[in-house]
């Protein structure tokens, strides 16, 4: 074919022999650095169908030798991420509550585990600020009231086996009776009024006293503090559960409500509840918080020598 | 040269200033303008294989200066990481330490934390305002004398004087095959390169970390991959810049001597050939022979030969000319061997040289720094530096910053009290731990505060926190109101509770149910 060889005069280049109208293509080859990595991408393709799911097959693809596959490493980084976060875990699990808060490492680490868990498993009812749904009577963990206790060890109890919660015999439980279906109109009124006056919203009356001291002091105690114990609520303070309309009390002393909550045993580990129980307690209302022991203490100038001595033989070990 | 021809067409604009190694390559060529009528003359090529520098040793004032300001940038170089400087037992001793894990900046008795990065900007625009004002002043000096590319290149170039000889023994050495003998002075040579450029490299990771440590740690294989590879990525770079790539990264690379070149105008020093004295080139002889034609210069190719990037300075300004005024130096020496004054080759600028050109006389080489720009340029930089030692003097080492929890943004408490959450950042930036009164401010009576690590029993108007030397303390407060008390905008106060009794406020707001 040497005879068909013609060259393009101003460039030198090779002609290829196609034309279009008269406009001719040159032979300009692709460079060879060019090639050769085309080549070793075709080499690494081969390499990567050998080692790695490739081929996409009826019901799955192929799974190359090295068995890799995105969900097993996804799988391997949890597993990794559980045994980083073992050790934190062992110590909470080991750790008698009334310590936990006297150890503030510890105790901070609890409170970050416990927001995390907060956050998938809580917040659906509580809220992501943990200030409950007056509406539909989520309560509020923020605040000082606890009606089942609110120091670390009754907020864990509670996480545990939940309130009015069929699956733990040990579940929170009372029922308060439905006192609409044996007094009358006015008898209710009565006690709203009182329920009301507990707490200076209403004036009481002799027979709503009565009715009272009666049929509610025995869990509400006759001064209306309730009892954590029962699970009764304060009737003598500004937070309520159901609200403090009178329409909404007499609501509920006519066809109370319950409010239910899962207990999380079966579901969560006890370290996750533990730290869950941390993390409630931190959120301004935990009853008996410890403080923490070294933060008010001057620091006196030995321990300022002594920390400067310990930094001089360290760096002479140096 | 191909860019000659392109200057031909040119011709007829009639330079009003012309240099005299220009003319010679604007002059008609017969040959080349042959070449250019020819049709089927090649493309022209665009790209120049790269000609060795082969720069002659010289001595003079100028390169004695250089020698000088070597010193002087390679001793603050490898000297500075391993001074140390005492600031008690909570803070690093190295005088200059820049702490990327704990995000600390230590310069002498100057710390700067990550929010006060304003003083590291400050001195990158007092660094920039710098160079604009040693250029328009007195030209490339910094590319001439204190460019970490030209110090390199310069201690390279001293290498392969070593080991190679002068500039005629090294062009020979260059031409000649590779024997044993070549192939061991090349190794040797090479073995030096790395080694000066491993030093570069190691002493860069001693600003980073603790040098007297991080070299413990880094021979025993202890340090961080991140030393280990940052001291191979700069031996590389040094290794391959300044023993391979040398001048041209100053002509092709840097970005700088392009913007010089926008920033030097006639009024700027430079290094520049008295065309008027030094034409017409011709030797002592012929000179002594025919004075009116000949000029001072005798064509000796000495300024050529000392130049570290290999140009013709008698072409005039060019973007390879670093003015480091090694063939100021060159020339001079060879003028007072030929018993001529010297300065054929000097520093000028380029107005001077007219005035000189037209018998005005010689104007010492600082009268050209007196003009506005000088003043305007060095006032903004001392402006910005005074500012900044004022603001370092006026800062205060004690910071608060309040964010309320907006989730929710109050809370009813049983007794009808009404409480707010408020997360506080307290820094302490001294190199000690530190009581802190937090208080507040603004409130109505009653008003309590405690924290997350205070217990609501011992709540009270103000709160004392310890705060870790050279750190930042988060601490959620809680504040209440009794039951009816007006809220609205209060203020937290932070103040250290030793000598110094530094403070910092910060306003807020408390929300309470009528306020949403």
């Amino acid at each position: 074919m040497a005879d068909n060889k013609r060259i393009d005069e101003p460039t030198g280049t090779e002609f290829v022999g196609h034309e279009w109208d008269g406009i001719e293509e040159l032979n300009t080859p692709l460079p060879r650095w060019w090639l050769w990595t085309f080549y070793a991408t075709i080499a690494w393709a081969l390499v990567y169908v050998v080692m790695y799911p490739a081929w996409p097959l009826v019901s799955k693809a192929t799974e190359g030798v090295l068995g890799w596959s995105s969900r097993g490493e996804l799988a391997q980084e949890l597993r990794d991420a559980q045994l980083a976060r073992a050790e934190t875990f062992e110590l909470i699990a080991a750790t008698d509550l009334t310590e936990l808060s006297s150890n503030p490492e510890l105790m901070g680490q609890a409170i970050s585990g416990g927001a995390a868990a907060f956050k998938q498993h809580c917040v659906q009812c509580h809220g992501a600020g943990a200030a409950g749904y007056a509406e539909y009577g989520y309560p509020n963990l923020n605040d000082d009231d606890w009606l089942w206790g609110g120091e670390l060890s009754e907020i864990e109890f509670t996480l545990t086996h939940g309130i009015r919660w069929e699956g733990s015999d040990q579940t929170r439980f009372n029922m308060m009776p439905a006192y609409g279906d044996f007094m009358n109109a006015g008898e209710i009124d009565a006690l709203t009024a009182h329920a009301l006056s507990l707490s200076g919203k209403a004036q009481s009356s002799a027979q709503g006293a009565q009715l009272y001291d009666q049929n509610c002091a025995a869990c509400h105690m006759a001064d209306g503090s309730g009892s954590q114990e029962l699970g009764a609520p304060a009737l003598n303070d500004a937070i309520w559960l159901y609200g403090d309309d009178p329409a909404q009390v007499r609501a509920q002393i006519a066809q109370p409500r319950h409010g239910v909550m899962p207990g999380w045993s079966d579901k969560l580990d006890p370290v996750t509840i533990r730290m869950l129980a941390a993390y409630i307690h931190s959120r301004g209302g935990g009853e008996a918080t410890i403080e923490e022991p070294s933060d008010a203490e001057p620091i006196a100038s030995e321990s300022v020598q002594a920390a400067a001595a310990d930094k001089a033989e360290a760096d002479e070990r140096l | 040269m191909s860019v000659s021809e392109g200057l031909d067409s040119s011709q007829g604009a009639a330079p009003k200033r012309d240099w005299g190694g220009a003319v010679e390559s604007l002059a008609p060529d017969p040959v080349a303008a042959k070449r250019l009528a020819d049709p089927k003359r090649p493309p022209p090529s665009l790209y120049e294989k790269r000609k060795a520098v082969h720069n002659k040793r010289i001595d003079g004032p100028f390169r004695r200066f250089k020698w000088l300001v070597m010193l002087v940038t390679l001793g603050i170089y490898y000297v500075t990481p391993w001074i140390r400087w005492d600031r008690g037992p909570y803070a690093p001793d190295q005088a200059v330490l820049i702490d990327l894990a704990n995000r600390r900046f230590y310069m002498f008795n100057i710390e700067i934390w990550p929010h006060e990065f304003y003083f590291v900007a400050g001195l990158l625009i007092m660094a920039g305002i710098g160079l604009f004002l040693v250029t328009s002043a007195v030209g490339r000096a910094w590319c001439g004398y204190a460019c970490p590319q030209t110090v390199w290149t310069d201690v390279f170039q001293h290498v392969d004087r070593f080991f190679d000889g002068d500039r005629n023994a090294r062009i020979r050495l260059d031409k000649a095959p590779w024997r044993a003998s070549k192939t061991a002075r090349r190794l040797g040579k090479w073995a030096v390169y790395l080694f000066i450029a491993f030093w570069t490299g190691g002493a860069w990771i001693m600003y980073f970390a603790d040098a007297p440590t991080l070299t413990y740690q880094f021979w025993r294989g202890e340090a961080a991959p991140v030393a280990y590879m940052t001291v191979a990525v700069l031996t590389g770079t040094t290794f391959w810049l300044g023993g391979f790539m040398r001048e041209q990264v100053c002509i092709y690379m840097c970005p700088w001597p392009r913007i010089q070149a926008a920033m030097l105008d006639e009024k700027s020093l430079i290094v520049t050939y008295k065309d008027w004295r030094g034409e017409k080139r011709g030797s002592v002889k012929k000179a002594a022979k025919n004075p009116e034609e000949y000029g001072d210069c005798v064509d000796c190719l000495q300024c050529v030969a000392v130049c570290p990037t290999g140009v013709d300075i008698r072409e005039g300004q060019q973007i390879g000319c670093i003015t480091c005024a090694l063939c100021i130096d060159a020339c001079d020496k060879v003028m007072k061997d030929i018993g001529r004054p010297r300065g054929l080759i000097d520093y000028a600028t380029l107005e001077q040289c007219e005035k000189e050109a037209a018998g005005a006389p010689p104007q010492p080489a600082w009268k050209a720094l007196m003009r506005p720009r000088t003043f305007i340029y060095g006032g903004i930089w001392g402006a910005i530096g005074l500012a900044m030692l004022f603001a370092l003097g006026a800062r205060s080492h004690t910071d608060l910053t309040v964010s309320p929890d907006r989730n929710p943004p109050f809370m009813l408490l049983k007794d009808g009290s009404v409480r707010n959450a408020y997360t506080l950042r307290l820094r302490n930036m001294e190199a000690r731990p530190r009581d802190m009164e937090i208080a507040l401010q603004g409130l109505p009576a009653g008003a309590l505060m405690w924290t997350d690590r205070i217990a609501f029993e011992d709540a009270s108007s103000s709160q004392v926190i310890r705060v870790d030397a050279d750190a930042t303390r988060l601490v959620k407060a809680y504040v209440v109101l009794p039951e009816g008390s007006a809220t609205g905008n209060f203020t937290f106060t932070l103040t250290s509770l030793d000598e110094q009794r530094e403070s910092d406020s910060e306003e807020t707001s408390f929300t309470g149910p009528g306020d949403i």
